[in-house]
């Protein structure tokens, strides 16, 4: 299979991989996907008081889309609100990367791995945010 | 070193230019390119001895009679032929096949073919060391049982059937064995003389010979029939029609004439490559060989890098051309069926790589895959939440994970 420029990048320099403390209560991690299935995502997001999306660090099993998809969605997520975060769509990763119809279910991966993500800080940060 | 390496010989070989060279002398109008059938002119002569000489070389390695061998245009052919063939032929004495789970395509496909023919078919569980035993075999045999059709050494694992012990019950059944050489022809020992079998597809380009060729071996005593596939001149005694491809032929007579002669040798030098590459992996976690590790062939090695899936390893091994059982690499996004009904679960099986090996591979080109898949490993493994989890004793088993 052929990948596409941004993918190899991504692929070959992943940014913001790591794993942050998830008993934070300003952390959101949202795992999904199954290794039955060949790929598991697990993103996470920092939030400061404002609800703006300090970090976003992840980690991902899968193949080099996958990869790349969690990691174009933590460089997106910085900086960003959580309303913000929530309306990125998993179109607009499979677009950026140029993903072949066969790895669109990685970037529909990525955009559940961020709203998990999302609910799970909002859960935690009840009523706050 | 020539980049990328080249350790896919399972898939197909390059053709030996020994081989190479006795086909060049097949196509052009100063050689021998004339029509095999041809019988009123010179042409056609020379062209007939030398398929007839090819014939004998590929009988050679197999030790049969070489009337017992007919052309087809590779393995795949042979199992349709061998398998449909046998099944018409003797559907009036019962309409029961007995196969295995882990056979080439090209079997299963002809056994579904079969089966909407109003065929019933047995599909065997092999164990998981990946072999079938004989006694699978007799248990699976009824009374309408006509063909048992098993591989001699598995495509994707290099595990080896033990066909002369299989060979026997069929024979005592009175049920006829046809068996899919392509991964063991020039690797294994097959002797027709003392092994019961009674069909056996072959091929030429697993074993540095032409893609496009192979033939079946069809047993003369006691004899059996099968019904031709392809209609036409009448060409290998009516059970295959068609022109004879002279210069295929002779790289296949060829091929397996190399082989006969450097097997043995050729066998000690790929399997110590083999062994230097697993040592190479000694001092790794969670790496697991799929399938039995002695009793495979000298080339292949299956292995599962868990925690780390397949189609990205491939990706940092870009240099490496090895393929791997990931669902990612295939079109069905389904992880290898062998693996998986040899008992793997999904994940090791999204994790592995066959990697092959034969006769140009250098040891130098084993020590680079050896630290590039290290490294890789190492990376992915970095990135992988599955190995942090491993790392922090999760048991993964336990996850409730949301398929999708």
């Amino acid at each position: 299979m052929a990948y596409s420029d941004k993918v190899l990048d991504h692929y070959e320099n992943p940014r913001n991989v790591g794993k942050m403390d998830d008993k934070d209560i300003n952390v959101g991690t949202g795992m999904v996907g199954a290794p039955a299935c060949g790929d598991v995502m697990r993103l996470q997001i920092k939030v400061d008081e404002n609800g703006i999306i300090e970090d976003a660090k992840f980690k991902t099993y899968g193949c080099g889309s996958a990869i790349a998809s969690s990691s174009l969605l933590t460089e997106w997520v910085k900086g960003r609100s959580l309303e913000e975060a929530t309306l990125i769509k998993n179109q607009d990763i499979a677009d950026e990367l140029g993903l072949p119809p066969v790895k669109i279910h990685c970037s529909v991966l990525a955009e559940d791995a961020i709203k998990a993500a999302i609910e799970d800080v909002r859960q935690k940060r009840k009523g706050s945010l | 070193m020539q980049f990328p390496i080249y350790l896919d010989y399972s898939a197909t070989t390059p053709v030996d230019p020994r081989v190479a060279e006795k086909m060049s002398e097949c196509l052009t109008l100063e050689s021998n390119f004339g029509n095999p059938a041809s019988r009123s002119h010179m042409f056609g002569w020379k062209a007939e001895e030398a398929v007839e000489a090819a014939r004998r070389q590929v009988a050679d390695l197999i030790n049969c009679d070489p009337r017992e061998i007919v052309w087809t245009s590779g393995a795949t052919e042979a199992d349709n032929l061998a398998i449909k063939g046998a099944a018409h032929f003797y559907c009036k004495k019962g309409k029961h096949i007995i196969t295995s789970k882990i056979e080439h395509k090209a079997v299963l496909d002809s056994c579904r073919q079969l089966e909407r023919e109003g065929y019933e078919v047995t599909y065997l569980e092999p164990s998981s060391a990946g072999i079938i035993t004989p006694e699978a075999v007799a248990a699976a045999i009824r009374e309408d049982t006509t063909l048992v059709s098993l591989m001699h050494v598995n495509n994707e694992i290099g595990v080896i059937n033990d066909i002369a012990a299989i060979g026997k019950v069929t024979r005592e059944n009175n049920v006829l064995f046809h068996v899919d050489a392509a991964q063991s022809a020039g690797k294994q020992e097959i002797d027709m003389e003392s092994m019961q079998v009674d069909l056996m597809s072959l091929t030429a380009h697993k074993i540095y010979g032409p893609k496009g060729i192979g033939a079946l071996y069809v047993r003369r005593k006691p004899r059996v029939r099968i019904e031709p596939q392809i209609h036409g001149g009448g060409h290998e005694r009516g059970m295959r029609s068609g022109t004879l491809a002279t210069h295929q032929i002779v790289g296949m007579g060829e091929a397996y004439r190399l082989a006969k002669a450097e097997m043995q040798e050729e066998n000690v030098r790929v399997l110590a490559l083999r062994n230097r590459l697993l040592d190479g992996f000694k001092d790794m976690e969670e790496v697991y060989v799929n399938g039995d590790v002695d009793n495979r062939v000298a080339g292949n090695l299956n292995i599962s890098f868990n925690f780390v899936e397949g189609e990205s390893l491939m990706m940092a091994l870009r240099n490496l051309a090895v393929s791997s059982g990931s669902a990612c690499t295939s079109a069905s996004l389904e992880p290898s069926y062998v693996l998986r009904a040899i008992g793997l679960n999904d994940e090791l099986a999204h994790s592995s790589l066959r990697i092959s090996i034969g006769r140009f591979t250098t040891e130098e080109e084993i020590d680079y895959a050896v630290e590039k898949i290290h490294e890789a490993v190492a990376k992915l493994r970095e990135l992988s939440p599955l190995w942090d989890m491993y790392k922090d004793g999760v048991d993964l088993n336990q996850v409730k994970w949301a398929a999708h």
